[in-house]
């Protein structure tokens, strides 16, 4: 891949700037969070490059952010973060987003700890492996009618949790309840329905997975408390978007929003960076199907955990009360948030893109659950399948990334090149060997995702953290991992 | 001539398609993004699927002709593995394309494929007919 060699200014330990003399059309500077080793992979492809082009859309709101995870994606990177303002016709990009709408992670407790689980590991892993539709195009058992699939587009969450999948506290631990209001089901394509259909509660393929891990390190006793978390304890993470219906809807938008540079006469370097005013009615339309796809998976993130909570009781023959298998909490890292931020004083309403990028409200933020007001939002942040995952927790210092932080190890190698360096390797045995089970269906996932793929999740955190973006909470570490 | 070869690209998978006319083109394209989602050596073909589409230009047209095949992938789960592009213009093609059903061969699938992108997306004249560069979010 080629290398990139623009200019970047050093800011600080944890911050770089690319002035928005750059290139002709930067309405603001780039700024990209990473640490000197990290700048190095970062140079090694265009994304730096995307960061400046998305300082090119209008109505932005501060500097085109890039995350330490980031990497190249198409019109924005993959870490990118970038606001808009509302009322200063700013504009709303489908490419800030992405094609998994939603993708996000819920991570849910036990009350088991590692001795406890390790003699029925694979047992676990196994019957989580068959009870868990996964893979290429997967499609589930939970059938929802057609006239159902509008509520559940509008409702979210609410509407899987009132039809029997889950508890209705889950609610509360998942980013906006489950639902982001206002969701239109009529601007959600027949196709996208068809596409979606059969899809509810099931993995999909790629880096989607389901992980059994241990938390191994607690840096914040406090804050570890009030998420329900010990040193030790096993919990579940869940990777997951929204399916063959965010796709869908995100491609038949990024195909639209192309006609609408040149009705409201705004020039991008990149197709994929097509955009419209948030007020316009292409904006309108483009948010009210963006908010059906991200409730559409939030909906599956919570079958997925009811799915795994009747595992969990079938494998320990316990129940999930008696389990303690509750939700610490559930964040998106690929939307656009229509939020109300201070900027310069002024309260503005402003569209954020967070594309592999998660939200980090802190300490004392509105609309976070009573329990966490103290701690500030739980972010979760996975690692590869061979290395740490983290929560971390919202700052008041993230205002400068519009409470943004990383998603988690960014890749760092092509897919092609995994699967040449897995070559006469088996991924799965040299996981097993540090006591790690694998279960994939699909053919070259393995290689694929390998950890070697991965940039350095600890050296991404450390970025953020040393950064004030996020704070540390606890670390965990993989145990039984499930792959499409 | 090679039909295509994929490129590097960090996250998703890039495809260089080459073809001598732009039918070959579109149809070595369409190998190419089944090839990537299903092992397709060996694959008999007993379903056949027709489409019909127009776009406002050839980029648009090859996008069109590889989100319709895409969806009728996943929806009717079909894997397709040979493309007779009929008739084409800059602006409108038709074609039939041969497949067999996922149904009895789950084992071949191989790479969930999201959508072709636009991203950097141009086709090209060279000295032996035509090549496109196409970015698959996977």
């Amino acid at each position: 891949m080629a290398t990139w060699n623009g200019p970047l200014e050093r800011i600080d330990e944890f911050r770089w700037r690319l002035a928005k003399s750059y290139k002709a059309g930067m309405r603001t500077d780039g700024v990209i969070y990473a640490d000197e080793r990290m700048m190095a992979d970062i140079r090694n492809d265009k994304a730096a490059e995307q960061v400046a082009n998305v300082a090119m859309l209008p109505g932005i709101v501060g500097n085109s952010l890039g995350m330490p995870d980031i990497h190249w994606g198409y019109g924005f990177p993959i870490g990118g973060v970038a606001a808009t303002d509302v009322d200063a016709g700013g504009v709303i990009s489908p490419g800030g987003v992405g094609f998994d709408i939603n993708c996000g992670l819920r991570l849910m407790r036990t009350n088991l700890t590692g001795e406890e689980v390790n003699p029925k590991l694979r047992q676990l892993v196994q019957a989580l492996y068959n009870d868990i539709p996964a893979g290429v195009g997967s499609k589930g058992d939970i059938k929802v009618s057609a006239k159902d699939e509008r509520k559940l587009l509008a409702q979210g969450s609410g509407w899987v949790v009132a039809n029997g999948y889950g508890r209705s506290e889950d609610l509360e631990y998942t980013e906006e309840h489950g639902a982001i209001k206002g969701a239109d089901p009529d601007s959600v394509s027949p196709r996208a329905y068809e596409r979606g259909k059969d899809q509810s509660g099931t993995l999909g393929s790629g880096n989607h997975f389901l992980e059994v891990q241990a938390v191994d390190e607690i840096y914040d006793l406090e804050a570890a408390g009030v998420f329900g978390i010990e040193k030790g304890q096993v919990v579940l993470m869940i990777h997951s978007g929204s399916r063959g219906l965010g796709y869908q809807v995100c491609d038949e938008y990024s195909k639209d929003m192309i006609g609408c540079l040149s009705k409201y006469g705004i020039e991008v370097p990149d197709r994929q960076l097509a955009c419209a005013p948030v007020n316009s009615p292409e904006g309108k339309a483009y948010l009210g199907a963006m908010k059906c796809a991200a409730n559409y998976a939030w909906a599956n993130r919570q079958c997925l955990m009811h799915l795994a909570r009747g595992v969990f009781e079938k494998v320990f023959r316990r129940s999930e009360g008696d389990l303690g298998l509750d939700l610490i909490y559930d964040v998106a890292h690929n939307i656009a948030k229509i939020e109300k931020q201070v900027i310069g004083g002024k309260e503005r309403t402003l569209c954020v893109h967070r594309k592999g990028a998660t939200r980090a409200f802190p300490p004392g933020h509105p609309e976070l659950p009573a329990k966490y007001q103290k701690t500030g939002q739980p972010v979760i942040i996975p690692g590869d399948m061979g290395r740490n995952s983290y929560i971390l927790a919202g700052t008041e210092k993230a205002s400068e990334t519009f409470y943004s932080t990383c998603h988690g190890a960014g890749r760092r190698m092509s897919r092609s090149e995994a699967i040449k360096r897995a070559h006469g390797r088996s991924i799965a045995r040299e996981l097993e060997a540090k006591g790690i089970i694998v279960m994939s269906s699909g053919r070259e996932t393995l290689a694929e995702e390998m950890p070697e793929a991965y940039k350095d999740v600890n050296e991404v955190v450390g970025v953020v953290a040393g950064a004030g973006i996020s704070r540390k909470v606890c670390r965990m570490r993989p145990l039984g991992v499930i792959k499409g | 001539m090679k039909r295509y070869e994929q490129f590097p690209h960090t996250a998703d998978i890039g495809v260089r398609a080459y073809g001598k006319s732009l039918k070959e083109l579109f149809e070595n394209a369409a190998f190419a993004m089944f090839d990537i989602l299903a092992d397709l050596e060996g694959i008999t073909d007993d379903l056949t699927e027709k489409f019909d589409l127009k776009a406002a230009n050839p980029e648009e047209l090859l996008i069109a002709w590889l989100d319709e095949l895409l969806y009728r992938f996943y929806t009717k789960q079909i894997i397709l593995s040979e493309f007779n592009i009929e008739e084409i213009t800059d602006k409108s093609l038709k074609a039939t394309a041969y497949g067999r059903s996922v149904m009895a061969n789950r084992n071949r699938l191989k790479t969930e494929i999201k959508a072709a992108t636009y991203a950097d997306l141009a086709i090209k004249k060279t000295a032996d007919g035509y090549s496109v560069e196409i970015i698959f979010d996977v």
